[in-house]
């Protein structure tokens, strides 16, 4: 299945309209202020806040899908991940674990943290375990907001890699960053938010 | 029944506790003086007005009476209802929420005691019907503020995690459904307590009343039974309508959670 993602007219009240294409398999980062609406324009694409405006996904449109099937094909990762149980197990699927604890062992995250409270978690812990909650079901697009923010440059590296081999087996993605140098080599399409709009990056 | 008729004389001496409060107030410096006597002469003015008002309507008789005096009490009950939770929805979303759990739980408990249990000849007359819509809607009301109040609370505290469960595909109430029910439970704590320390801890206020005014104590806690059963039913009644009606006032149809829909802290 092709997972480009074609944006048309995206628009709200607060900010748009945005038009964009991010090719099936590629990377747009979103640079820009804090406060300038790149988390804004993420939730408006996974339809978390109100819009109008078409988003196709291939040649699947949004409008044709439930809100819930519509954001599992296209999982925003929040910038603060949320937390709906106690320890961390509970927050995934018993089918999904055994690919939860590869890819926790390949972001450097011990074994056990799988089993631990969360609220026992830093906060980079948290933020790679959110990532993993989204990346193990295999989705064809990836809403990141800000996911390497809390990690160390080693850390960083690690879920750079891991990104790479996902758009490597199709997965598209769409990036908020503060950080040039990782907009520079991950993103294969560079925009910047300015006053809810986006412009492209010089 | 052989109550025992109270002068105002009688009340009078019985009021000279009160000005001992507010001496004591005075004296102890605790400044309440002045919402002592403010808040007692509300107090003897609004139940001298209800006793004459009820006077009247006993006497009229008439349906259409009594159900204009349940729907004021509805009424006023809901808006106590909105405005007792820490946070509100815009829009004045919780008083129609509470309007449609208070009015809609208390009379199908009301009418339900009247035609089952209470059974009064008409069923509508006003003696049974205003104090049993009286007593259910001060319950009822309580469990609505304490549904909405959780609810509410629980919501915006939960946004980060809420929205996580959405964003991974669940659908918007198989995510709330347990802020929903934890909300109903907390609704509910105060007439199970009730329950469970009726008799033991405390003598419930209608029973005493009843008990007082000459009725034999068999008779008196009969009905309190009754009252409690009746008023544990209209509040879990109440408490189910208040907290799924917020829930679906918070989200839309592309099952998002809608949380500028309530007022900002």
């Amino acid at each position: 299945m092709n997972s480009s993602l074609r944006i048309d007219n995206l628009r709200s009240p607060l900010s748009g309209p945005f038009d964009l294409t991010v090719e099936a398999g590629t990377c747009l980062s979103v640079m820009g202020a804090s406060g300038s609406g790149k988390s804004l324009f993420l939730r408006m694409v996974a339809d978390l806040d109100p819009n109008e405006g078409e988003i196709w996904l291939g040649n699947v449109a949004r409008s044709s899908l439930s809100a819930p099937d519509w954001r599992r094909q296209v999982i925003y990762v929040a910038a603060e991940s949320g937390w709906w149980r106690d320890d961390v197990a509970a927050h995934f699927e018993p089918s999904q674990r055994p690919a939860a604890a590869d890819l926790a062992d390949r972001l450097g995250l011990p074994p056990e943290l799988l089993g631990a409270q969360v609220a026992r978690l830093s906060t980079g812990e948290r933020q790679r375990l959110s990532l993993i909650r989204a990346l193990v079901r295999n989705s064809p697009a990836l809403l990141l907001d800000e996911p390497t923010a809390a990690l160390d440059r080693d850390s960083i590296g690690k879920v750079e890699a891991v990104l790479r081999e996902r758009m490597a087996a199709g997965t598209t993605l769409i990036m908020v960053t503060h950080d040039p140098s990782q907009s520079e080599h991950l993103a294969h399409q560079r925009v910047i938010m300015r006053d809810r709009k986006l412009e492209p990056a010089a | 029944m052989n109550a025992i008729s109270l002068t105002p004389l009688d009340l009078t001496i019985a009021a000279s506790l009160l000005v001992a409060d507010a001496l004591a107030s005075i004296v102890l410096k605790l400044n309440l003086h002045w919402k002592i006597a403010v808040s007692a002469t509300r107090m003897v003015l609004q139940l001298a007005a209800i006793g004459f008002i009820l006077r009247w309507v006993f006497q009229l008789g008439h349906p259409a009476v009594t159900g204009l005096i349940v729907m004021v009490m509805v009424l006023i009950a809901a808006r106590e209802a909105s405005a007792r939770p820490e946070r509100h929805l815009k829009r004045a979303g919780g008083f129609w929420i509470g309007l449609s759990a208070i009015s809609l739980s208390t009379v199908l408990t009301a009418l339900f005691a009247l035609t089952t249990a209470l059974r009064p000849k008409p069923w509508y007359d006003a003696h049974y019907a205003i104090p049993l819509a009286g007593i259910l809607l001060g319950n009822i009301l309580n469990a609505t503020s304490l549904a909405l109040d959780s609810f509410l609370g629980s919501i915006s505290r939960e946004k980060a995690a809420i929205e996580a469960r959405l964003c991974l595909g669940t659908g918007f109430w198989p995510t709330i459904t347990p802020y929903v029910r934890d909300a109903i439970r907390r609704a509910l704590v105060p007439i199970i307590n009730q329950m469970s320390a009726a008799g033991v801890v405390t003598l419930p206020g209608i029973m005493t009343g009843q008990i007082l005014a000459g009725l034999d104590p068999i008779e008196a806690v009969k009905y309190q039974i009754l009252l409690m059963f009746l008023l544990s039913g209209g509040s879990g009644l109440a408490a189910a309508i208040t907290a799924y009606l917020a829930a679906w006032r918070l989200t839309d149809p592309r099952e998002r959670l809608r949380l500028d829909r309530l007022k900002n802290a």
